[in-house]
């Protein structure tokens, strides 16, 4: 309870030093507008209606993203832990793929699937894909070598020592994965919001800077810092809830590459 | 000889290295028969393990075959059981799910295994924790629900490869007491792994003395004070004779 005021106390004894700078070097609204212009920016739009649409849409594209992305990441992992041929044919263009940017490829997929919500949720999958193929591979791989030798003592199939040991013992990698997955997935979404889109808050972003409603912009920045932390609280306490056994173990493994 | 549960005849394993192979055990004879308990001690790395796991059907042979009933191993076996020197339990399983891991593995019926297990987590001192989890055990508890495991599925042999090795010398010692209280209820066959020469001989009927490159026997060791035995045998002068007989093997081979 202490801890929580003490944290909320910090967010606005930094609001107040944010607006008292502003205030006495005189910085112009147009290059950092006081945090009490981006909430009235907020309140406005808010009672206008404004966000409420736009929010919604890039809620979907990401979560959406997410899933599909996630989805293609963990099937794709599990066959490449489980083969070593698929390892050996695929993984050169993996890590090629892996090195590109991949969020120069969103003019492409803008061109290909058009400004509607495909292009949005395909650039989505894209970058949210690698951190959990990576964090699939390496946890599936992950299982103890004397866990492995009990279950074949057992006499277990691959497909039980898979089911039992290997899957489990991969959840704190998945887990960790899915969480910057689900950040991935956001920044694909606004990048190709940014290149061309028929709504979305990424797409708020860019009209407001040409308007130069850089107030309107900072509330658009804040609605997505919210939407990405409630969305990471989401997979937080789903993996406190599957990994409640990871407690003894070493500390949750983080994911192991970056975008 | 029909009566002996294992027997492992002129057993011999090579590894080939990039140095060229390495002989790790060699012309390895050996019998456990129905309801004995059998012992082998040696140093680390003479090769004990590498036998325990061909005997659990984990690696193959280069020489030689191991008979199960009379049945030669050629691969894992359901009707072995498996103490490992660390406990393997899985951390996201409670106590009773882990005890019950062979019988999930070998799709037996798990309604008539859990009053089993109830019953077996109760001989080994368990009773009341079978919905915890591992890691709310001590070391200890965390092996007597690894023994737990190996005996669910009624074995025909139990394997122990230093089941109480990482433990504490305290705990250890009354492992031992416990070890052999089991043992005298249930009258499994166990062949049982250490390189504490008092451990091995303090629980076996007999004593195999194994020595380093390449790993063979060296000895084997009747071991005829009566049970149970209790820990203060440990100072009895027989059992005094015994250890140093076994003790000489190692230090013989030291010297020269």
């Amino acid at each position: 309870m202490k801890r929580q005021a003490l944290r909320a106390l910090v967010l606005i004894v930094s609001l107040l030093v944010w607006e008292a700078a502003v205030r006495m070097l005189h910085v112009p609204a147009f290059i950092l507008p006081p945090p009490s212009q981006v909430l009235l920016a907020l309140q406005r739009g808010a009672t206008g209606n404004v966000y409420f649409h736009d929010l919604w849409i890039t809620l979907v594209e990401t979560l959406l993203g997410f899933t599909l992305g996630s989805a293609l990441a963990f099937v794709l992992g599990t066959l490449l832990a489980a083969s070593r041929t698929a390892e050996y044919f695929l993984y050169p263009y993996i890590v090629m793929f892996q090195s590109m940017p991949k969020v120069a490829l969103a003019p492409l997929i803008v061109v290909w699937f058009g400004l509607g919500l495909t292009s949005k949720v395909v650039s989505a999958a894209l970058v949210a894909f690698f951190p959990l193929l990576v964090n699939t591979v390496v946890g599936l791989r992950s299982a103890e070598e004397e866990r492995v030798d009990l279950m074949r003592s057992l006499a277990a199939t691959e497909r039980q020592i898979f089911w039992m040991l290997r899957l489990p013992s991969a959840l704190p990698f998945i887990m960790a994965g899915l969480e910057v997955a689900m950040v991935f997935a956001l920044v694909g979404a606004i990048v190709a919001e940014f290149i061309g889109a028929e709504a979305g808050l990424g797409m708020l972003i860019q009209s407001r800077n040409f308007t130069m409603d850089v107030a309107g912009e900072f509330a658009v920045l804040f609605l997505l810092a919210f939407m990405g932390l409630a969305l990471n609280w989401i997979l937080v306490s789903i993996r406190r809830r599957v990994l409640f056994w990871n407690v003894s173990e070493k500390a949750a493994p983080s994911a192991m590459v970056g975008s | 000889m029909s009566r002996d549960v294992i027997a492992v005849k002129d057993v011999g394993k090579e590894y080939q290295t990039p140095r060229g192979s390495v002989r790790a055990l060699e012309a390895i004879d050996l019998t456990v028969a129905e309801g004995e308990f059998v012992a082998i001690v040696g140093p680390s790395g003479c090769g004990k393990s590498t036998l325990l796991k061909i005997l659990a059907g984990l690696l193959a042979t280069t020489r030689g075959e191991v008979r199960l009933r009379g049945v030669p191993v050629t691969g894992p076996r359901r009707d072995i059981g498996v103490v490992f020197q660390s406990p393997v339990l899985f951390p996201w399983r409670t106590v009773l799910d882990n005890v019950l891991l062979p019988v999930d593995v070998q799709r037996l019926r798990r309604a008539e295994s859990v009053s089993r297990a109830l019953e077996l987590l109760a001989l080994v001192g368990l009773a009341g924790f079978e919905r915890r989890y591992p890691w709310e055990l001590s070391g200890g508890m965390q092996q007597r629900v690894a023994i737990t495991r190996a005996l669910i599925h009624n074995p025909a042999l139990l394997l122990m490869d230093e089941p109480f090795g990482a433990l504490d010398a305290l705990t250890r010692e009354s492992m031992n007491v416990e070890l052999q209280r089991i043992w005298l209820e249930r009258r499994e066959t166990v062949l049982f792994i250490t390189h504490s020469i008092s451990e091995a001989v303090f629980l076996a009927d007999r004593v195999f003395v194994m020595t380093a490159r390449p790993g063979r026997i060296l000895e084997e060791v009747a071991v005829e004070i009566p049970r149970p035995r209790a820990l203060e045998v440990m100072a009895a002068p027989e059992f005094g004779s015994i250890v140093n007989r076994i003790r000489s093997h190692f230090t013989a081979r030291m010297g020269s």
